[in-house]
């Protein structure tokens, strides 16, 4: 007896649910031999705005969270991926990318979940200081998360660049709202469902799909992302660096048309978890 | 008194006032959250549901300085949005005369002040009343009292009445707001029961409220069309206009406008006004002034950038 295919509704990982488009729009994904394959949420600005919201809600709770627990959560997703890896790099396959190539994106990104899961605790001990000054004054610099962090990923790499770019955002606390590729979202699908089952308060990662032409613009303008970073054309980058200037938040854009290696150990590194960071530098004054 | 005269207590009310569908207002209200309010109908809805807000604060950590600072908000709400007073504050009693200096006497912004042992209303008759009393002479232009839920429940209608009554007497020239707080009332039918109870022995304009804000369900649309359908009802039989105030859980610009929508499509544009409908709301202001500024500039905001909103209801 031959049996109906039961096939999944691909749904954005959203506040700690999976959700549709709150505009119901979706769009048609298509393999690399141009077979359709899923119907993919088209999200708005509306999406966005509930995002942030989300974000915003869940970012307290993941600051306070101890450095400890937070490498202990980010070294869980890897696990996650890790057990799943077969099915993530099928969805990878999807947009054309050999066999070897694809395991070796998915084994790229656990491992660098694990390498800023370990920063976790240790990135304090490096970026904040004890500054010497002139005076009976303790005074030391310590870091603290910026609040919301909008992510953009590139098309190129769906799965290891978004996680390289979230990764270091959250390990500091910052809590990310990402827009995943528009033309290979599939693994961002997928990566949502691991991000629920990897002991992550929901809402500290939020995935977008849909098309960075409706959604950047409100990236560059919302006022309550602190910092964008992400891959993005010269239009892009106008638009965000404007947008960023009116709300004053921070920006960290590579270009699209400079292809960055994202498997490379430069792709990996201490300055992207700064890159979200405020400094505080206080002055103690010491009892004479 | 039995539970089987109470129960025939109920069934002559119901009898009397009608019951209500609840199947049918769960339906009706369910089709408010799909209207499409935008660009300039929503920034002249969300001006209008300012102008409703009672902004309130009821906390026991209330302080004079928090009073103050909630009057200035209540008569600036925000800069260069063109955004009108709200209604009135709402405190308690002992914060009224703070309230007052603050606003001063020539004042648009009105004072309400919850009274009558606030929120469970478990005080003898006499110290209610007394309570009202100052809260008047302290200068609050409206109170808003509870009614006695446990009388009510126990079928002793009389009694929920009388104390209404002696309220609106001890009143004097303060307009009334008659906290039913419906969570405790458990049905519709007992909701519009008790709105009706209270609607024949208040003076129009008077006001009718779901609630203290201070029990795990507050107002929703649902209460809210269960309460204004009986301001129609007695309206069209009376020719007496009774006011409503929703309080607690209205939280987002959102919810204010479909709100707006149960009050435009049940009772008409003649209760859309402050005088005859109020949100009792501490946060909802600061979202109204956040999508009126999205309005203005077209960019999302962070709540931060608004003045700290005060976080009781």
């Amino acid at each position: 007896m031959s049996r109906l295919p039961i096939t999944k509704t691909p749904k954005v990982y959203v506040g700690g649910a999976f959700i549709r488009s709150e505009s119901a729009r979706t769009f048609p994904l298509k393999d690399a031999a141009g077979n359709f394959f899923a119907n993919i949420p088209q999200c708005t600005r509306k999406d966005l705005r509930n995002a942030v919201e989300a974000a915003a809600k869940a970012g307290p709770g993941w600051a306070k969270r101890t450095a400890y627990n937070r490498g202990q959560i980010l070294y869980r997703l890897g696990e996650m991926i890790e057990a799943r890896a077969g099915e993530l790099a099928d969805a990878i396959r999807l947009g054309g990318a050999s066999e070897a190539a694809a395991a070796k994106e998915v084994a790229a990104t656990v491992d660098r979940l694990v390498y800023y899961a370990g920063w976790c605790d240790k990135y304090e001990q490096v970026l904040g200081n004890v500054n010497p000054v002139a005076s009976a004054h303790f005074n030391f610099t310590v870091t603290e998360p910026m609040g919301v962090v909008g992510v953009i990923a590139p098309d190129e790499a769906p799965l290891l660049a978004l996680v390289s770019l979230i990764a270091p955002a959250i390990t500091s606390g910052n809590t990310v709202v990402a827009l995943a590729s528009s033309t290979q979202p599939y693994p961002a699908i997928l990566l949502g469902e691991m991000l629920a089952t990897s002991d992550l308060p929901g809402g500290v990662v939020n995935v977008l799909t849909g098309f960075r032409k409706e959604i950047v613009p409100t990236f560059a303008t919302h006022t309550h992302l602190r910092a964008v970073s992400g891959v993005a054309n010269a239009e892009e980058r106008k638009a965000l660096k404007l947008g960023a200037a009116e709300s004053v938040k921070r920006t960290h854009l590579l270009k699209a048309e400079d292809k960055t290696d994202w498997l490379a150990a430069s792709a990996q590194s201490l300055y992207a978890i700064r890159d979200t960071l405020e400094f505080k530098t206080t002055w103690h004054p010491i009892g004479a | 008194m039995s539970g089987k005269s109470s129960q025939a207590a109920f069934a002559r009310l119901f009898d009397e006032v009608g019951t209500v569908d609840s199947v049918g207002v769960e339906e009706r209200v369910a089709k408010y959250t799909t209207r499409s309010i935008k660009k300039a109908a929503k920034v002249q809805g969300l001006k209008l549901a300012a102008s409703m807000i009672d902004l309130t604060t009821l906390e026991g950590k209330d302080t004079p300085g928090k009073v103050a600072s909630l009057c200035q908000k209540a008569l600036h709400p925000h800069d260069g949005l063109d955004v009108p007073q709200v209604a009135a504050v709402c405190v308690y009693p002992s914060m009224v005369r703070h309230a007052r200096k603050a606003l001063g006497h020539d004042t648009g912004v009105r004072i309400a002040s919850v009274a009558t042992a606030f929120p469970s209303g478990q005080a003898p008759l006499k110290t209610r009343l007394a309570e009202v009393k100052a809260a008047v002479a302290d200068g609050a232009d409206e109170i808003d009292m509870v009614i006695n839920r446990g009388a009510f429940l126990a079928g002793e209608f009389a009694e929920v009445q009388d104390e209404i009554a002696a309220v609106v007497t001890a009143c004097g020239d303060a307009t009334l707001k008659v906290i039913l707080e419906v969570s405790e009332l458990e049905t519709y039918d007992n909701i519009r029961a008790a709105s009706f109870l209270a609607m024949r022995v208040i003076r129009e304009n008077d006001f009718i409220k779901t609630s203290t804000g201070k029990t795990s369900l507050n107002a929703t649309l649902g209460n809210n069309q269960v309460m204004i359908e009986a301001i129609r009802d007695y309206y069209l039989d009376t020719g007496i206009a009774i006011a409503m105030k929703p309080a607690g859980g209205i939280r987002t610009a959102k919810q204010a406008l479909q709100f707006l929508i149960a009050v435009k499509e049940t009772l008409g544009d003649a209760w859309l006004t402050n005088a005859r409908y109020r949100f009792g709301a501490s946060s909802l202001l600061n979202d109204v002034l956040r999508q009126l500024e999205k309005e203005k500039t077209g960019a999302y905001q962070a709540p931060y950038y608004f003045t700290e909103a005060t976080e009781s209801y």
